[in-house]
């Protein structure tokens, strides 16, 4: 068999769409949810937990930007291709801080963007929209590694 | 999901805080809680055993560094124990490996208190 070629398991593919209560609580419900949806991919154990890590703070950001007490409803969609996982996450605020903090700010005690700082260090691709009718969406991917 | 927290005073003036479990924006207060209790009670010599804990995000960060800014005014220090290689390369993405002293067990981060 030419090393070269990969197999590709077809069935790994497919949209998983999840929606949580905008509570602190629930925010573990959506990252192992992610976390079995990436596992049906061939990520390696270390990039499945930055995807948990990275979803994980998605919502957290939601909840915080929300004034920290319920955000409404999260919704999660995983899109799971082939060599990559995309997972959106919308809440209804107006948008999370998103300028990434160095290492020396973060000494100084500013902590408020590191949860989007280490979704930025964790996955490949991040985007992000957000208008006041619409609220936030947040789409990040990661692809597996070769 | 949740984090069981254990306090108990070591040698000379300093507490070992003990967590078990995950730390994120839920369980965070609580790790806060035992934090900022200690010091109140004016104990700023700290070591946080993060050895049985499996998973910290953002919030838990920011309550551990919210710890070491309050006991260095009062000239103490925070150290952590920790082995776990995903939440160790946590803190070395977020530049953290430089504000905090990381060691591999308690005794090595209690004699580098003093």
């Amino acid at each position: 068999m030419n090393p070269a070629t990969r197999f590709v398991d077809v069935s790994s593919e497919g949209t998983v769409e999840l929606k949580i209560p905008g509570r602190a609580e629930w925010v573990a419900v959506a990252r192992l949810a992610v976390a079995a949806v990436a596992s049906r991919l061939h990520f390696s154990v270390d990039e499945i937990e930055d995807i948990k890590l990275a979803v994980a703070e998605a919502c957290t950001n939601a909840i915080q930007s929300a004034g920290g007490v319920d955000a409404g409803v999260i919704e999660i969609v995983c899109d799971a291709r082939e060599d990559e996982l995309r997972v959106s996450v919308r809440d209804r605020s107006t948008g999370p801080h998103l300028e990434p903090l160095d290492g020396a700010s973060i000494g100084e005690g500013r902590t408020e963007a590191l949860g989007v700082f280490l979704i930025r260090a964790l996955m490949d691709t991040v985007e992000y929209a957000s208008d006041s009718r619409r609220g936030t969406e947040l789409v990040m991917t990661k692809r597996v590694s070769a | 999901m949740d984090i069981k927290v254990n306090v108990r005073e070591s040698e000379g003036d300093a507490y070992v805080v003990d967590l078990t479990g995950e730390i994120d924006v839920y369980t965070s207060p609580k790790v806060k809680d035992a934090i900022t209790e200690l010091i109140d009670q004016e104990h700023y010599n700290l070591v946080i055993n993060l050895e049985k804990v499996r998973y910290i995000d953002s919030t838990g960060l920011g309550v551990l560094i919210g710890g070491l800014k309050r006991v260095r005014e009062h000239g103490g220090s925070v150290n952590l124990v920790c082995t776990n290689p995903q939440i160790k390369k946590i803190f070395d993405i977020t530049g953290l490996v430089k504000i905090f002293g990381i060691f591999d067990d308690e005794q090595s981060a209690m004699k580098a208190l003093v």
